[in-house]
């Protein structure tokens, strides 16, 4: 268990889990064999959806992301359009809405179907059409029976832009933006492993969104100050981390959170909260009060964005803290600690 | 397992529809206010209820003047040490347990069920007591259901023995029930609770008739509440009303699911099989009519009888230190809250519990954790 920042001997599945576990695992181990970031730009330390590196009056912007979700092909999407978006939106996540071009790299266990790899790839075009961008190289490892659980993607993506959006950027008095409903992908994915019998229709919401977030920029300029994708803990991590590194306190009006009916319905039965839930084609976009309508109005003119809404704002109070105000009374948002569902992205 | 119909969730949510919500909450200060000393502490008897108070941020909108103390509620957390130690040594000497998730990894005298499967005993976690019936069916070996809650799943149990139980199925009994405990709070030497919120899914078995003899014996009042947060607000609004007056009563105040009587088919069950017998709460106390047990006319499927368990067999390892300063009981008692505790949140986590309130979810330890604690929320945060 994580206590005081410590990292255990054996690394349990709640170190891939996105969260605090996770962080202190890159900070304790990964970041001390590393050595420093780079000079000038946003380096590993940072922790932040991708890397930024200055080349001449530009940022070039590198991340990358492995995929290893079970079931492979769930309602809403599969494992090759998770990859996909998975990685344009962390680019996205800095200010790179144009992602230049994509790696993709297999790792295949011994006996994995032709047929199903080849619907993997279709899967893999279409979202780079949808992002306007394309795979340029790869690499295709096998490994032996019960290896490794079928297939496992790596993704990495390159891009430049001429402004970097951290994730540390938020000061009081801003606006929080959510661009559309919650939990969505983490429920369809509940749904499909578990065989939940299911009145009405639960579907990942998985999708490249960086044209939304370009419309988003283009409307908010400078004013947007920082950005994150609620995967992986859901919107209840993102927050928390945007908390942390900014050091604001967030006051969310959980009212204002977009939940779609078949999605709070699962949640409620199953105990979980649907801001703890993850998310594969949202942002949360923290922008200066007075651009608030403006990024809205841009963001639902985008068919991605169309449930897009403000959730909360900063206060100088409480920094580092994420308060809810449920409409009744207010109390903290915990941050979501291990794996809710393993292997979900 | 079916998921709801959406229809039926959105119908919910009126039950948590802020403009009521303040509406009650105004309400429940003026009623605070009315009342002749401060602060008034009132107790309620179930996890749910705290689930429901802290997801809704319910206790940071409480007036000033209001002490709302969650008692033994959490069925997990106040079954006794032997009985976990009962479980525990049954697992070791090879039978398999079926018992409901959080009782795994409760800790026992010295060790858990989840402590006795590491070393390699056969440890099932089931849903119902059904499950339990479809598992021995599915093997040969002896299976012993650990059996624990209060009335709600005591009559699930009674209705699966009812049913005819497979012969390699036995039930170790550690099944509570509440109205007697509700006896013990009210005459423990300096007790502050001036009523009762009753929970309103035990209260559908039971009837609202059964608080009745402890209102007349107490003279404290009993209010039973659903769990949507306005069923809380609208059921605190009345006992306090009943506090202000000095009228003691039961008020029904979740007539959508509870009767006068209840349900009585499922009471009839419940004592067929069960019969109440005194017994000791984790934490609390002795507790007179406190525990079921099964029936001498059941006692070929008592796991009691049919097999010998010598607690003493555990003697050999040595309890861990930091329960010693465990206040699960002071909390279960309503004498002192969780953050009062210095292993909360520090030694004491989900991951790593020391104590039972911090492994069930109806445990308050373990809400309080989950929803982040109290720290002061006021002012223009």
């Amino acid at each position: 268990m994580i206590r005081r920042g410590l990292v255990d001997d054996k690394l349990g599945i709640k170190y891939g889990a996105g969260g605090r576990a996770m962080r202190a695992l890159i900070e304790r181990v990964c970041l001390a064999g590393l050595g420093p970031a780079p000079v000038d730009g946003i380096g590993l330390s940072a922790m932040d959806d991708g890397a930024a590196i200055r080349v001449g009056n530009q940022w070039l912007v590198i991340t990358t992301d492995s995929h290893v979700v079970h079931p492979r092909v769930f309602p809403g999407g599969d494992i090759g359009r998770l990859a996909v978006s998975g990685t344009v939106n962390d680019l996205a996540m800095m200010g790179a809405t144009r992602p230049l071009a994509l790696t993709c790299a297999i790792i295949l266990e011994e006996g994995f179907a032709r047929e199903d790899l080849a619907q993997v790839y279709a899967s893999i075009r279409t979202a780079c059409d949808e992002a306007g961008t394309t795979v340029v190289t790869g690499d295709t490892k096998v490994m032996g029976r019960g290896e490794l659980d079928g297939l496992v993607i790596n993704t990495a993506g390159v891009a430049f832009c001429d402004r970097v959006v951290p994730d540390c950027g938020l000061a009081p008095g801003d606006v929080l933006i959510l661009t559309g409903t919650v939990g969505d992908h983490g429920m369809a994915i509940m749904a499909a492993r578990h065989n939940l019998a299911l009145e009405g229709d639960l579907r990942s919401d998985v999708a490249p969104i960086n044209t939304l977030i370009r419309a988003a920029l283009d409307a908010g300029g400078a004013d947007v100050v920082a950005m994150k994708d609620p995967t992986r803990g859901g919107v209840a991590s993102a927050l928390h981390e945007m908390a942390e590194k900014s050091r604001v306190g967030i006051l969310v009006d959980e009212p204002s959170v977009r939940v779609r009916a078949e999605v709070r319905a699962a949640c409620d039965l199953l105990g979980i909260d649907p801001l703890a839930v993850a998310n594969e084609g949202k942002a949360v976009i923290g922008v200066r009060a007075a651009a608030a309508d403006r990024v809205l109005d841009a963001l639902r003119g985008h068919a991605l964005g169309r449930e897009a809404a403000v959730v909360g704002r900063c206060i100088a109070d409480h920094a580092g803290a994420v308060i809810l105000d449920t409409g009744l009374g207010r109390r903290m948002l915990a941050e979501p600690e291990g794996e809710l569902l393993p292997r979900i992205c | 397992m079916a998921i709801p119909d959406p229809a039926r969730a959105i119908a919910e949510l009126k039950f948590r529809d802020p403009i009521r919500g303040r509406g009650l909450l105004d309400a429940l200060a003026r009623r605070t206010a009315e009342i002749d000393h401060s602060p008034v502490s009132v107790m309620h008897v179930c996890g749910s209820h705290e689930q429901a108070i802290a997801k809704f941020g319910l206790r940071s909108a409480f007036p000033r003047g209001l002490n709302v103390i969650m008692g033994p509620g959490c069925p997990v957390c106040i079954t006794d040490t032997p009985e976990v130690d009962e479980g525990v040594v049954l697992a070791r000497q090879g039978v398999h347990i079926a018992t409901y998730g959080d009782m795994v990894r409760v800790p026992g005298t010295v060790l858990s069920l989840a402590d006795a499967q590491a070393e390699g005993a056969h440890i099932h976690v089931i849903y119902s007591a059904t499950q339990a019936v479809e598992l021995a069916r599915s093997m040969t070996e002896e299976v012993v259901f650990f059996a624990t809650g209060f009335e709600t799943t005591a009559v699930a149990t009674a209705a699966v023995v009812l049913g005819g139980l497979p012969p390699n199925l036995s039930i170790l009994s550690a099944h509570k029930y509440i109205p007697p405990v509700m006896e013990i709070v009210a005459e423990m030497p300096h007790t502050r609770v001036e009523g009762f919120l009753a929970a309103g899914h035990a209260a559908t078995i039971t009837g609202a008739a059964v608080f009745e003899p402890f209102v007349s014996r107490h003279k404290l009042p009993v209010v039973i509440a659903g769990f949507e947060p306005l069923d809380i607000l609208a059921g605190l609004v009345k006992l306090l009303e009943l506090i202000r007056d000095g009228t003691p009563a039961v008020a029904n105040m979740f007539p959508r699911c509870v009767s006068h009587e209840g349900n009585l088919r499922a009471q009839e069950q419940l004592w067929k099989v069960f019969k109440p017998t005194g017994g000791r709460w984790r934490g609390i106390a002795h507790v007179p009519n406190g525990n079921l047990r099964l029936r001498d006319e059941f006692a070929a499927i008592d796991a009691r009888r049919r097999f010998p368990i010598d607690l003493t067999t555990l003697w050999d390892y040595a309890p861990p230190a930091l329960a010693q300063s465990c206040i699960c009981g002071d909390i279960m008692a309503g004498l002192k809250a969780p953050s009062d505790c210095k292993l909360f949140g520090q030694e004491c986590t989900p991951e790593a519990p020391v104590g039972a309130c911090m492994v069930s979810t109806e445990g308050a330890c373990r809400i309080w954790h989950q929803y982040g604690g109290h720290p002061n929320l006021g002012g223009d945060a």
